[in-house]
C-alpha cells in the first residue's frame, strides 16, 4: 500500500537531524501561524500563489535561493567542522554515511537550488523590464516553471526527514548509483527532485529565449539590447540545449533503477563512462548557464556606477556569443582521467583553454570601463571588483588544470574543489549579489542599507579567501575531496584556517539577513528615488519602483544603446500620451497545484508507492486539458484604469 | 560563432507592432521542439555507444523487421500528409475536412503505436526485453521514447478535436492546431532518424 | 499581451509552420513532399539489404536520404524556407543541428577511444569475483 515506506524512514536515532528537523517544522508552523493570524490567506494566494507576472516570479525565486543557501551553506560548515574535528585519531561527529549525505545534498542544493533559482531570478525580473516589455512570452508557463522548481527544492528538503538522500556526490555517478549499491531512496529523490526542477528550468529556457527574440520593444534591435539581455539570451540558449541532455541522462538512470535496465550498470553490457560522458556534456554547459548572466551584471553595474557607457559592446555580445557556442566543446575536461587517451584529452584541453580567451575580453572591457571613469564605490561596485579579482584567479587555475597532465596530479584532489568554488561563488554568487543589490530598489521601491551590505561584503569576501585559498595547497598536498577522516597532521592548520573562513562567510551572511530586516523596517527612510537610485542606463530603470503590473503604459520608443540614459539626455518637454487599453493575463492556479501533484507523484515513485505516482500523473494531464478548456486567459485594463494609474503613480515619485 | 552584430537586426516588426500571438506561441513551441531534437540526439548517442553492448544476448540484426519498420513508416509518414491537409482545410475554416483530416491523422497514428507494442510485447516475449542488455535497454528507451510522444500527440489530438466539436475557429484553437502540426511533423522527422540509423542500419549492418 | 484584437488569417509570414503568404499555401506542396518521402523511404528501404555493395556504401547512402527526407519534411511539411523573415528560424535549425552534432559525434569519438584504452566491462567483473 506504500511501497517501501515504513516509520522506519524516519531517523529518530539520528539527534542532528532530529532537531533540524524539529526546527523546520515550527518554523514553518510559525509562518503559517502568522499568515492565518494576519488573515493573509488570500492576499498570499491572489498576489504571490497564483500571480504570472514576471515580477513577483523573479523575486520569489530569488527568495527560493536564499532559503536554499541557507541549507546548502548548513551543510558546508558542517563539512568544514567534521574536516577539522577529524584528524588522525579523531573521528570528528559524522559518520561516513551521513557525511556523504552532506556534501551530495551541499552540491545538489547549491547547483540546482541557490544558483540556478537566483540566476533565473534576476533573468525573469529584470529582461522584460530591460528590453521593454510588458512580461515574459508565455507568463503561466513562467509560474510552472518557478513551482516546479519549488516541487524539486521541497522534495529534496524532505529527505532530511524521511528516508535519506543520495551518497554519491551531487552528480550521482554509476555504478554506485545503481541499485546494487545504492539500494535506498537516496538516489531516487535526487533523481526526482532533479527531473521535476529540470523540467522547470527547459520551459523557462524555452520562454526567455521567446521573449528576448519576440518580444523587444519597437526599434530595440538586437544590437540596442542591453548585455545583462544579451548574457540571459545566451544563458537560456544554453539551457534549451544542454537541459534535454540531462533529462535524457537521469531518465536512463531511473530506468536502470526502476525496470531493470542495463544503460550504465556492471552487468548486461552496461558503460557507466557513458554516463560520465553524458552527464558533463550538460554539466559544463551548466556553470556557463551560470556565470554568464553574473558577466552580463557586472556589465551593467560597471558601466552604471563608472557613468561610462560599457566599453566595447560589440566585443562583449561576439565575446559571449563564443562562449556560448564554446561552451558545448569543452566538456572531456571534467574526465580526463577516464582513459580516453592524448588525441582526445589533448583536443579538449586546447578547447578549455580558448574559452579563456573571450572570457579575458570581458575582463579587459570591463576594466576599460572602470578607467576613465568617475567611480561610484556602491555595493553592487565591491561585489564587481570582488569577482574580478577572485575570477581571475579561479580562471588561472582552471586552465592551469586544462593541462591534461596537470589535471592527472589534481583531478578530484581539493585544488579542483578550490578552483570551481572560486569561479563559481567568485563568480556566480558575486554576481548574484551585486545583481540583488542593484535592482533591489526597483523591485520593491526602497534601497537596501547600503552599510550593512558593505560589511557582509568584506565578510564574505575575506572569508571566501580563508576558506578557499588553504583548499588549494591541501590539493598540491595529496588531500583528495569528500574526505570525512584523513591521518595526515600537516592538513590540519589549512583546514583550520578554512573553517574560520567558513565563520567569516557565515557572519557575511547573518549581516545579509540584518540588511534585509533592517532595510524592510526602515523603508519609508530608503524610499527616496528608488525609481532610479543609481542614475541607471537601461530601460528598467524608467518605470516607478516597483513598476506597475503592465511594466510601460506605452511601449517605449528605442533609438540607440542605453536607451533610458538617452532619454534622460534629451528631455521630452511634452510626452506622448495616448494611452491605450492592455491585456493583462490573469493568475493562474496551474503553476502551484501542478507542482503539488509533482511533489506527491515524486514522492510516491520514490518510496516505490505505485498508486501515488500514477495518480499524480494522471492529474497532472488533468489539470492541463482542464486549463486549456478556458480560452480568456486575459483580462482587459481600459484605457481609463491604465491613465488613473499612471496619475497614480506619477503623484507619488 | 562570430555573429556580425548588425545582421543580427532581424526585426521584422518594421511596421512598429508586436509579433502576433500565434506567432509568439508558434515560435515558443518550435523553439521547445528543437530542445526535444536534442533530447533525443543524446538517446541516439547513447544507443550509437551501446549498440555493440549485447552481453551475449540477440542483437539487431536478430531482432529487427524492415517489414514492420516499412508498415509503421507508412502509417507515420501517411499521418503527417493528412495532418498538413487538415492544416489546410483549418486556414480555409472548413470544419468537416479538418476533422476529417485530424481523425485520420489520429487513426494512423493509432495503427503507428499499435504496430510499435506488438514488436514489443513480442521481442519480450522471445527474452529480448530492455533489461538484457544494454543494446536493448538504449533501443527499447530511444524508440519508446518517441511512441510516448507520438502517444502524448494523439491524446492531445483528441482533446483538441473535443474542445474544437463545441467551438469551432476560433483563435486558440488555430494556434493550437499550428503547435500541434509543428509537434506531428517534427516527430515523423525523429521517425526518419530511427527508421534508418536503428532499423536499417542496425537490422542489415 | 497586445491591445488588439488579431484575424487568424492574417497572421506573420515567418511562423514556424506557416508557409508565405499567410496560410498554409496549396495542395501542391504537400503532395511533392509526400511523393518525395515516399520515394526516399523505398529507396532505403531498397539499398539497406544490398549485397553487393560495400557496408560503408550503403550506410553512406542510407544517411544521404535520410538527410534528404529530412530537408523534404522541413521545407514541405513544415514550410521552413530561406526567406528573410525566416532568419531567425533557420538560424535556431542550424544551431539545433551544431548541438545535435557535437553531442552524437563527440560521444562516439570520446567513447570509442575509451573502449579501445580500457579493459572490457565484463572482465573488470570477473575480476571482482
Amino acid at each position: 500500500m506504500f511501497g517501501k515506506l515504513t516509520l522506519q524512514a524516519i531517523p529518530f536515532d539520528q539527534p542532528i537531524i532530529m532537531g533540524t528537523c524539529l526546527v523546520i517544522i515550527f518554523g514553518i508552523l510559525a509562518i503559517l501561524g502568522l499568515i492565518t493570524y494576519k488573515r493573509k490567506w488570500s492576499w498570499l494566494w491572489t498576489e504571490w500563489l497564483t500571480t504570472v507576472d514576471h515580477k513577483r516570479i523573479g523575486i520569489m525565486y530569488t527568495l527560493l535561493a536564499m532559503v536554499m543557501l541557507l541549507r546548502g551553506f548548513s551543510d558546508a560548515i558542517m563539512m568544514r567542522s567534521q574536516q577539522a574535528l577529524a584528524s588522525g585519531n579523531a573521528h570528528g561527529f559524522l559518520p561516513p554515511e551521513h557525511y556523504d549525505q552532506i556534501f551530495s545534498a551541499h552540491g545538489t542544493i547549491m547547483i540546482f537550488f541557490m544558483a540556478m533559482p537566483f540566476v533565473v531570478g534576476l533573468m525573469n525580473f529584470v529582461v522584460p523590464l530591460q528590453i521593454g516589455a510588458r512580461d515574459v512570452a508565455f507568463p503561466v508557463l513562467n509560474s510552472v516553471s518557478f513551482w516546479l522548481t519549488a516541487a524539486g527544492a521541497l522534495l529534496i528538503n524532505i529527505s532530511l526527514g524521511v528516508g535519506e538522500f543520495a551518497r554519491t556526490g551531487w552528480l550521482a555517478y554509476p555504478p554506485l548509483s545503481e541499485l546494487p549499491f545504492s539500494p535506498g531512496v537516496g538516489v531516487d529523490y535526487y533523481l526526482w527532485s532533479l527531473q521535476i526542477s529540470g523540467v522547470g528550468t527547459l520551459l523557462s529556457g524555452v520562454n526567455l529565449v521567446t521573449t528576448i527574440l519576440k518580444l523587444r520593444t519597437p526599434g530595440m534591435t538586437l544590437s540596442k539590447m542591453p548585455v545583462f539581455s544579451w548574457t540571459a539570451l545566451a544563458a537560456n540558449m544554453l539551457i534549451v540545449a544542454a537541459f534535454p541532455v540531462l533529462t535524457a541522462t537521469f531518465s536512463m538512470l531511473l530506468l536502470d533503477r526502476y525496470l531493470g535496465m542495463h544503460f550504465f550498470s556492471n552487468d548486461g553490457g552496461g558503460n557507466p563512462m557513458m554516463y560520465i560522458n553524458l552527464i558533463w556534456t550538460w554539466g559544463h554547459p551548466e556553470v556557463y548557464i551560470l556565470i554568464l548572466p553574473a558577466f552580463g551584471v557586472f556589465s551593467e553595474v560597471i558601466a552604471t556606477f563608472s557613468r561610462k557607457p560599457l566599453f566595447g559592446y560589440r566585443s562583449m555580445v561576439v565575446a559571449t556569443m563564443s562562449i556560448t557556442l564554446l561552451a558545448f566543446t569543452t566538456w572531456l575536461h571534467h574526465f580526463f582521467t577516464m582513459g580516453s587517451g592524448a588525441d582526445v584529452n589533448g583536443f579538449f584541453g586546447i578547447t578549455t583553454m580558448v574559452i579563456a580567451i573571450p572570457t579575458g575580453v570581458k575582463i579587459f572591457n570591463w576594466l576599460f570601463t572602470i578607467y576613465g571613469g568617475r567611480v561610484r564605490f556602491t555595493s553592487p561596485v565591491l561585489w564587481t571588483i570582488g569577482f574580478m579579482v577572485t575570477f581571475t584567479i579561479g580562471g588561472m587555475t582552471g586552465v592551469l588544470m586544462a593541462v591534461p597532465p596537470a589535471d592527472f596530479v589534481l583531478h578530484n584532489s581539493l585544488f579542483l574543489i578550490a578552483h570551481f568554488h572560486n569561479v563559481i561563488i567568485g563568480g556566480v554568487v558575486f554576481g548574484c549579489f551585486a545583481g540583488l543589490t542593484y535592482w533591489f530598489p526597483k523591485a520593491f521601491g526602497f534601497r537596501l542599507h547600503e552599510g550593512l551590505g558593505k560589511a557582509a561584503f568584506w565578510f564574505w569576501f575575506v572569508g571566501f579567501y580563508l576558506a578557499f585559498m588553504p583548499l588549494y595547497a591541501l590539493g598540491f598536498m595529496g588531500m583528495t575531496r569528500r574526505m570525512n577522516h584523513y591521518d595526515d597532521p600537516a592538513w590540519l592548520p589549512y583546514i583550520l584556517v578554512a573553517e574560520c573562513g567558513a565563520v567569516c562567510i557565515l557572519i557575511g551572511i547573518l549581516l545579509q539577513i540584518a540588511q534585509l530586516v533592517w532595510s524592510i523596517r526602515n523603508r519609508d527612510q530608503l524610499s527616496t528615488d528608488a525609481r532610479d537610485p543609481w542614475d541607471g542606463r537601461t530601460l528598467e530603470w524608467s518605470t516607478t519602483s516597483p513598476p506597475p503590473v503592465y511594466n510601460f503604459a506605452l511601449l517605449p520608443k528605442v533609438e540607440a544603446l542605453d536607451a533610458y540614459w538617452e532619454a534622460k539626455q534629451s528631455v521630452d518637454a511634452s510626452p506622448n500620451l495616448a494611452y491605450e487599453s492592455i491585456d493583462i493575463p490573469k493568475n493562474s492556479a496551474l503553476g502551484f497545484v501542478v507542482a503539488f501533484f509533482a511533489v506527491i507523484g515524486g514522492f510516491g515513485m520514490i518510496w516505490h508507492i505505485w498508486w501515488m505516482g500514477i495518480l499524480a500523473l494522471l492529474a497532472f494531464f488533468m489539470l492541463v486539458a482542464w486549463r486549456s478548456w478556458d480560452e480568456h486567459d486575459e483580462y482587459e485594463l481600459t484605457t481609463a484604469d491604465v491613465v488613473r494609474l499612471e496619475r497614480t503613480s506619477l503623484h507619488s515619485i | 560563432m562570430s555573429v556580425d552584430v548588425a545582421t543580427l537586426d532581424s526585426h521584422p516588426e518594421e511596421d512598429h507592432v508586436l509579433p502576433t500571438r500565434q506567432h509568439i506561441t508558434g515560435f515558443g513551441f518550435y523553439i521547445y521542439l528543437l530542445s526535444d531534437g536534442i533530447l533525443f540526439a543524446a538517446l541516439f548517442a547513447a544507443f550509437a555507444v551501446l549498440r555493440g553492448a549485447t552481453d551475449g544476448g540477440p542483437d539487431s540484426h536478430a531482432l529487427f523487421s524492415a517489414r514492420n519498420a516499412l508498415i509503421e513508416t507508412a502509417c507515420l509518414l501517411t499521418s503527417s500528409f493528412t495532418c498538413g491537409m487538415a492544416m489546410l482545410a483549418c486556414d480555409r475554416r472548413n470544419r468537416i475536412m479538418t476533422l476529417v483530416g485530424f481523425l485520420v491523422t489520429a487513426a494512423l497514428g493509432v495503427m503507428f503505436i499499435t504496430l510499435e507494442v506488438r514488436e514489443f510485447s513480442d521481442l519480450i516475449a522471445r527474452g529480448a526485453g530492455p533489461d538484457r542488455s544494454a543494446f536493448l535497454s538504449s533501443f527499447f528507451t530511444l524508440v519508446s521514447t518517441h511512441g510516448i510522444h507520438v502517444t502524448c500527440g494523439l491524446i492531445w489530438l483528441m482533446v483538441l478535436l473535443a474542445q474544437f466539436l463545441g467551438r469551432g475557429f476560433t483563435s486558440a484553437m488555430v494556434r493550437r492546431f499550428l503547435c500541434f502540426s509543428l509537434f506531428w511533423h517534427v516527430l515523423d522527422v525523429v521517425w526518419i532518424a530511427i527508421f534508418t540509423f536503428v532499423y536499417l542500419i542496425g537490422g542489415y549492418l | 499581451m497586445t491591445n488588439q484584437l488579431h484575424d487568424p488569417r492574417r497572421e506573420n509570414r515567418y511562423t514556424p509552420g506557416l508557409e508565405t503568404r499567410g496560410s498554409h499555401g496549396s495542395w501542391r506542396g504537400y503532395v511533392i513532399g509526400y511523393v518525395l518521402a515516399i520515394l526516399l523511404t523505398i529507396a532505403a528501404f531498397a539499398i539497406a539489404p544490398a549485397k553487393n555493395m560495400a557496408p560503408f556504401s550503403i550506410e553512406a547512402a542510407l544517411v544521404v536520404l535520410a538527410v534528404a527526407q529530412m530537408l523534404v519534411h522541413l521545407i514541405f511539411f513544415l514550410h521552413i524556407s530561406t526567406a528573410p523573415e525566416q532568419k531567425t528560424n533557420i538560424l535556431a535549425f542550424t544551431a539545433t543541428m551544431l548541438i545535435i552534432g557535437i553531442v552524437v559525434i563527440g560521444s562516439l569519438w570520446i567513447m570509442s577511444h575509451l573502449a579501445s584504452n580500457m579493459m572490457p566491462m565484463d572482465r573488470v567483473m570477473n575480476m571482482q569475483r
